[in-house]
Parts: structure tokens; C-alpha cells; sequence
């Protein structure tokens, strides 16, 4: 019964964009984990992360993308994130996580960060 | 809270019930006046309670019971939200947010409560369990400027 998310994968030259489509709760933070980790795997030299579809995201989302970016950063490679909605950006600025990550306001600037 | 709750339901204790509650939530909430980036501070708060009690409480398990009650108060303005479950009962004094300074995945759920609601508490329940109560109240409207 649960409103599934789904996460699309591109590839822009040697950058890997995944878009994910839904809202990211406890539920479904599982799931977009599994996908961000088995493309880390692969060390791309930059994964963008665009949120334009993700209305909403509590603290296990945070989680993943601070897992996410503690890989990329063991990687040495590029954690982008763009198109934060209004409700997602709040969420990342009372967990004051927000500085420690590169934000584009959208996927063309991440993909040129 | 002497009266009735506005609204009461029981869900189990399973991921997939937290957007139907933070819908609800969401709506109660401009229902009593809030703005739309006040009312997703208050769903999150809800969610991140309620993922806690999922989490914490139940140990991951899909059946445990938890129920939510809320009441839309006037003069002031508030919305007041109890959630109680039968979970593992912990000394609310060791439930605190974790250090912000410290960044790594996790443990941002008490702080997001802290930090959205005006007022949150937790306590033992006498029958097992714990009782979360949250009030957040309607910021005044601003006093019209002179003319």
C-alpha cells in the first residue's frame, strides 16, 4: 500500500544523475540508500542528486545523503545536490547539515559545479 | 486538554503509516491557521516522532500499537498533538537530540522536535509505553502599521 519512490538514473559525460521521484520518510530512505551506494560503487567522479521531485524528506533522508556524501568524500569524488524544494531546504537547515554540502539551484549549475 | 481530542486514530507501528498521518497532520494544521512552511515543520516534527517510536520503541516491529490525538485550541491559537504506544519505556531525561557539531547520519529526530515545536515533553506511560506531548502555537498577526 505504500506510495512507492522511484529513483531515475542518468549519466551527463562522466557524471551520474539520479533523480528520485517521491517523498523520502522512513519508508523509502531504504531503498534510495541501495541505489546511491551501488552507484558510489562504481566511483563515478561526480554524482548529482536532483531533488526537484522530492516534495518532502525527514532525518533518515538527511542520513543517506550524509552517508552519501561521507562516501563520496572517502571517493574523493563530487556530491552535488540541486533543486531542493522549499520544505526539503528547511529540513536540511534545522539539521544545520547544510553547509557541509554543495548546492546548486539547478541541475544544469550542478552539473557545470 | 481536558476535552476530547479533535481527532484520534491507532496505527501500527509500520513505515508506510507515516505519510497518511503527516497528510492529516498537515491539513489540521492550516486548518488552525498556520502557514505552509509552518505546517511542514509540524509534519515533520509528527514524522520524526513517530519514526522514533517505530524505531526506539518498537525495535522495528510492524504491529505495535501507537495513537495519536490532537486538539486545535483558540485564544491562543495552538495545535496540541499526544502520542502514546506500548513500546520500550525509557527515563525521558536520556532522550535528547544529538550534538550538531558531531555530522554523521542519524539521530536527528529529537532535535527536529525540539527545534519546531514550542513546547514537547516526554513521559513513562503507567501502563508501559511512552507519552510524547507536542504544542505549537499560531504566531500572532503582525499589528497593522499606522496610518
Amino acid at each position: 500500500m505504500a506510495k512507492t519512490m522511484t529513483v531515475e538514473q542518468a549519466t551527463e559525460g562522466s557524471t551520474v544523475v539520479l533523480t528520485p521521484k517521491g517523498e523520502i520518510d522512513m519508508a523509502h530512505s531504504p531503498s534510495l540508500q541501495k541505489t546511491i551506494a551501488s552507484v558510489q560503487a562504481e566511483k563515478p567522479p561526480k554524482l548529482v542528486l536532483d531533488l526537484s521531485a522530492v516534495p518532502y524528506m525527514d532525518s533518515s533522508g538527511i542520513a543517506t545523503l550524509v552517508e552519501a556524501l561521507q562516501t563520496s568524500m572517502r571517493n574523493k569524488s563530487k556530491l552535488v545536490l540541486c533543486n531542493l524544494s522549499p520544505r526539503v531546504r528547511s529540513a536540511f537547515e534545522i539539521s544545520r547539515l547544510i553547509q557541509m554540502f554543495s548546492i546548486a539551484e539547478s541541475r544544469d549549475a550542478a552539473l557545470k559545479a | 486538554m481536558s476535552r476530547d481530542p479533535d481527532i484520534s486514530i491507532r496505527i501500527f507501528s509500520a513505515p508506510e503509516f507515516l505519510r497518511p498521518v503527516r497528510v492529516m497532520v498537515d491539513a489540521l494544521a492550516s486548518q488552525c491557521g498556520f502557514d505552509d512552511h509552518s505546517c511542514g515543520l509540524i509534519s515533520l516534527a509528527m514524522d520524526e516522532a513517530l519514526a522514533n517510536v517505530m524505531r526506539h520503541g518498537y525495535k522495528g516491529q510492524r504491529d505495535g500499537r501507537i495513537w495519536i490525538s490532537a486538539w486545535t485550541h483558540e485564544s491562543p491559537d495552538s495545535l496540541e498533538v499526544v502520542i502514546e504506544d506500548l513500546g520500550v519505556s525509557v527515563d525521558p531525561r536520556t532522550i535528547r537530540g544529538r550534538d550538531l557539531e558531531d555530522v554523521r547520519p542519524g539521530g536527528l529526530g529529537v532535535h527536529f522536535i525540539r527545534h519546531t515545536m514550542d513546547e514537547c515533553s516526554w513521559e513513562q506511560r503507567p501502563g508501559g509505553g511512552m507519552r510524547l506531548r507536542m504544542l505549537k502555537m499560531v504566531p500572532a498577526a503582525a499589528p497593522e502599521p499606522p496610518r
